[in-house]
């Protein structure tokens, strides 16, 4: 199919690319940029007068449930939800059930992804097997059957002997070790950062250490052994100044934050809202701008959505006994947007943390507008408003911290491979 | 914050008790007023009130506890309501069936009232957002977080031997960081209006921030104990202990321990309360656990008065004058 | 009603009532109860000027009424007060007015639950008609009848001022 994308604002901080052009796709792959290629004519035009064409967004971080999770959601239904905040590639870890340590696994999400046909999906493998902490990983079978990375999710691997051999082993498979760095001796059971708010709700609490001991420990294991590693989900401002300065000392190192942790803080639990209940913890304000600060410095180069959707059991019990995560995959452009209109981030900073940034640390050529690339594409209409209702979500997973906010932005268009994946207006 | 927005009804009356936060002064002294007419009821030949005549109180126990589901079981029955103990053991839940469903399988069976007791905080505050809204919650002890019934009748048994809360400085003392009857206490003190509320503590079990509720952090017990009025003792579990907080309870005693000696630092009418049950030679020295500044029984008999008063206070709407028929 | 009630004067009366009927039944060291707030200070007068035995005793019927569903705890409080023991005793029942007779009703619940007396004499100062129970005063300082949508009320404790209000609030005082 060919298809002519007209009027719109093309955006591509990567290639300083911000101009009114049109964009002219063939088949798969986007074939013109401007001019319109000889003999070109088009299929379909998509008129994207007043809106924002961006290179379709890449989420380093989703969890859509498959295999073994289907009651919280599915490839299908959380993938539809990702294309309507125009994502068309989506990392996910590898805590499904069985967990992503055997080529079976790999290939049955591959499978359900092809079917959906609704996004990319780039799994990471096990670190450990069944992220069992102890034994490593087939990581070079892993890799071979399609994954781009390995990490041990939530699982923090307490013992620092295997945890170095587990770098040095991902490094020499020439995989980016992708790690939640949390001490769990000294989170101890906490669910909610460790400050005045968590001693009044009395809350068993997180202290800001437990995320900073385990980054500076990773650190110098990372030193040593020249492993690739890349920090996911941070939460504080103390983990953003570690993980830069080791970046001044060109060690190989990355970090993104989770779109809730620069949004919300420890505040939001104020009334028990198990939909605020969240791993890393929503921390202080100081860690918010903190992080905030690591993203227009250059220390944390992704923002994902840390997709979590759940069943509505799972919220449905005191706060410590929920199940943690919340809901984003579908708010996670206008949220970022949110930022922009905020002016804490700037339209080409956030953008490019969702686009080429997120695709550098998951080594994937995507997120960028170029003729001869893939046509995934996100068009932003950025005057039209987004209002956040849980009732009216479109993932299985109801648990938004975002219900009732109003936020700018929605997106018109999302197309994968040349193929129109989401159009707002044939929404029901 | 938690509180007063979901305690209270339209017109500003309690409707469910879960927290000392967030309520008024003057709501406060009110269940204190209500408590003193109470306490007589269990003086009388018959014991007993009809007001709540009629009316179904579930004790839901998620954790175990005697001496508290006793007392609020007492205080139905002196209310002439009938009473359904439940102690749902964590077995229950494992099977299967959530809070929900066990809550509504209750309200099938037309209770009004539903005192809660859980080792998680939230709890009752979760519960009271869950239940049908004739049915009014209290809360009997959730996790670290509130245990507002007995932070009340530590008031009703300060203003029986104080009167005024005005120029009192109270010293509560023991495992702040994890104890709800301290964060109660807490906040009905400030509230009430005391001249300065003290904690004194270990600095591995004083939780972080605890000043933002309005208190002086001491480590040093002499100091902290310096002209109070009253002291209030906490237990000390013997968990903290073996979860690397403690040493042991020797040294406890040493450094925390209320003895005659440290009581005498206090003012010389100091009262000394503890919630129960007491670790005799841990927290407090046996000796003045039953000496004659000692109000620890006198805290027990108010117990059930005061549970009489937050009970009747939310099964029934107040109104602003004496309506009715003569 | 439209002449002036000399509240002095009624409780005169109604205390030489009492002691004309105590005597004529033969009620040997009564013991007289107030009910708050109103009956509680006729009660106080009455007590002074008979001269009795035993300290006044005060009823709070707060824990007895039948509307508690729905009009709930009256935030002011004012715990009851009975001497130990009325087993066996003549009581003496004040009250201000005497209406629908709910309060009487809730008044002696809650004497019977402090023991069984030997009769209960009640004295009311303003019998206002409107019955809705079987209960009637023994002495009663003055009937009236009263329009639709009045009260009459007593305020006190000093001085006792008893007025007729309407529901809108309009009301006539009189004074004794």
């Amino acid at each position: 199919m060919r298809i002519h994308i007209k009027g719109g604002r093309l955006f591509d901080p990567v290639n300083k690319l911000d101009a009114k052009q049109d964009l002219f796709i063939a088949e798969d792959k986007i074939v013109g940029i401007k001019k319109k290629p000889d003999g070109f004519d088009s299929d379909l035009q998509i008129n994207a007068k007043d809106k924002l064409v961006l290179p379709g967004l890449v989420d380093l971080c989703a969890r859509l449930r498959e295999p073994g999770l289907e009651h919280k959601g599915t490839i299908q239904t959380e993938s539809f939800a990702a294309n309507s905040s125009g994502i068309t590639s989506i990392c996910c870890p590898p805590d499904t059930d069985p967990v992503i340590d055997t080529p079976a696994v790999i290939e049955l999400i591959h499978q359900r992804s092809r079917d959906a046909g609704r996004t990319n999906i780039y799994p990471l493998g096990a670190l450990t097997q069944n992220l069992n902490s102890e034994q490593l990983a087939e990581m070079h079978i892993l890799k071979q059957a399609g994954c781009i990375g390995v990490s041990n999710a939530y699982n923090s691997i307490d013992n620092a002997e295997v945890l170095r051999r587990a770098f040095e082993y991902a490094h020499s498979c020439d995989l980016t070790v992708f790690l939640y760095a949390e001490d769990n001796a000294l989170k101890n059971n906490g669910v909610a950062h460790e400050g005045a708010l968590s001693t009044r709700l009395g809350l068993p609490a997180i202290p800001e250490s437990a995320e900073t001991v385990a980054i500076s420990r990773a650190l110098l294991l990372a030193e040593q052994t020249n492993v690739r590693l890349h920090f996911c989900r941070l939460s504080t401002a103390r983990g953003v100044q570690l993980i830069k300065a080791a970046q001044k000392q060109n060690l190989p190192v990355t970090a993104d934050v989770a779109i809730c942790n620069l949004l919300l803080t420890e505040m939001d639990i104020a009334d028990y809202n198990s939909d605020c209940h969240l791993q890393p913890p929503l921390r202080s304000e100081r860690d918010r701008t903190g992080l905030i600060a690591g993203i227009n410095d250059g220390t944390i180069t992704a923002i994902c959505s840390d997709h979590q959707p759940h069943d509505a059991d799972a919220k449905a019990t005191p706060f410590s006994l929920t199940e943690s995560g919340a809901s984003t995959i579908e708010h996670l452009l206008p949220l970022t947007m949110h930022l922009v209109n905020r002016k804490e981030l700037k339209l080409e900073k956030a953008i490019s943390l969702l686009t080429s940034q997120a695709a550098n640390i998951l080594s994937i050529e995507k997120g960028t507008l170029e003729t001869g690339k893939d046509a995934d594409i996100c068009i932003l209409d950025i005057d039209a408003s987004t209002s956040v209702s849980k009732d009216n979500l479109l993932s299985a997973g109801k648990n938004s911290p975002f219900n009732g906010w109003e936020l700018q932005g929605s997106v018109s268009h999302t197309l994968l491979n040349g193929k129109v994946v989401f159009d707002r207006s044939k929404l029901k | 914050m938690t509180g007063n927005i979901i305690q209270l009804d339209n017109n500003g009356n309690l409707k469910h008790f879960l927290s000392t936060e967030g309520l008024s002064q003057s709501l406060l002294l009110n269940i204190l007023d209500h408590a003193e007419s109470f306490a007589s009821v269990g003086e009388r030949h018959v014991k007993k009130v009809p007001l709540l005549r009629g009316k179904t109180i579930a004790n839901l126990f998620f954790e175990p506890s005697t001496r508290t589901r006793t007392t609020f079981e007492l205080a139905a029955k002196r209310l002439s309501a009938d009473i359904l103990n439940l102690n749902i053991s964590t077995s229950a839940t494992s099977k299967g069936e959530t809070l929900s469903d066990t809550l509504h399988t209750l309200e099938a069976m037309h209770c009004d009232m539903f005192v809660v007791r859980h080792a998680n905080s939230g709890a009752a505050h979760y519960i009271a957002t869950q239940v049908a809204p004739h049915i009014s919650v209290i809360n009997a002890g959730d996790g670290r977080h509130a245990h507002p019934t007995q932070a009340m009748l530590d008031m009703f048994t300060i203003r029986r031997h104080k009167q005024s809360f005005e120029n009192l400085r109270v010293a509560i003392v023991g495992d702040i960081l994890h104890s709800r009857v301290a964060r109660s206490e807490i906040h009905a003190l400030n509230t009430l209006g005391v001249l300065e509320t003290r904690v004194i503590a270990p600095h591995t079990l004083i939780p972080k921030g605890v000043e933002d509720l309005g208190v002086h952090v001491y480590h040093d017990m002499d100091a902290g104990l310096e002209g109070v009025d009253v002291v209030m003792m906490l237990r000390l579990q013997k968990e903290r202990m073996r979860g690397a907080l403690l040493p042991s309870e020797q040294e406890y005693f040493q450094r925390y321990g209320l003895t005659d000696e440290r009581l005498a630092l206090a003012k010389p009418d100091a009262i000394v309360m503890h919630p129960g049950p007491i670790n005799r030679g841990v927290e407090i020295d046996s000796g003045v656990a039953d000496g004659e500044r000692s109000v620890i029984l006198q805290q027990v008999s108010h117990g059930i008065a005061v549970r009489m008063a937050v009970m009747a206070m939310t099964m029934g709407r107040s109104n602003d004058d004496m309506g009715g028929s003569k | 009603m439209s002449d002036a009630i000399d509240i002095d004067q009624l409780l005169n009366e109604m205390a030489c009532a009492t002691q004309a009927y105590c005597k004529a039944s033969a009620y040997d060291n009564p013991l007289m109860i107030g009910i708050q707030r109103g009956g509680a200070w006729i009660a106080k007068r009455l007590h002074q000027t008979l001269k009795l035995a035993d300290p006044l005793g005060e009823l709070n019927i707060a824990f007895y009424r039948d509307d508690f569903s729905t009009l709930g705890l009256h935030p002011e409080v004012n715990p009851s007060k009975l001497p130990a023991d009325i087993n066996n005793r003549h009581i003496i029942l004040v009250d201000d007015v005497l209406f629908t007779g709910r309060t009487i009703r809730a008044a002696m619940n809650e004497i019977f639950d402090y023991g069984r007396p030997a009769s209960i004499t009640l004295v009311v100062m303003i019998d206002r008609c409107g019955r809705e129970l079987p209960i009637q005063a023994d002495i009663i300082g003055k009937t009236i009848t009263l329009n639709e949508g009045e009260h009459v009320k007593l305020s006190g404790p000093e001085p006792l001022t008893l007025s007729i209000d309407n529901v809108k609030g309009t009301g006539t005082q009189t004074t004794g």
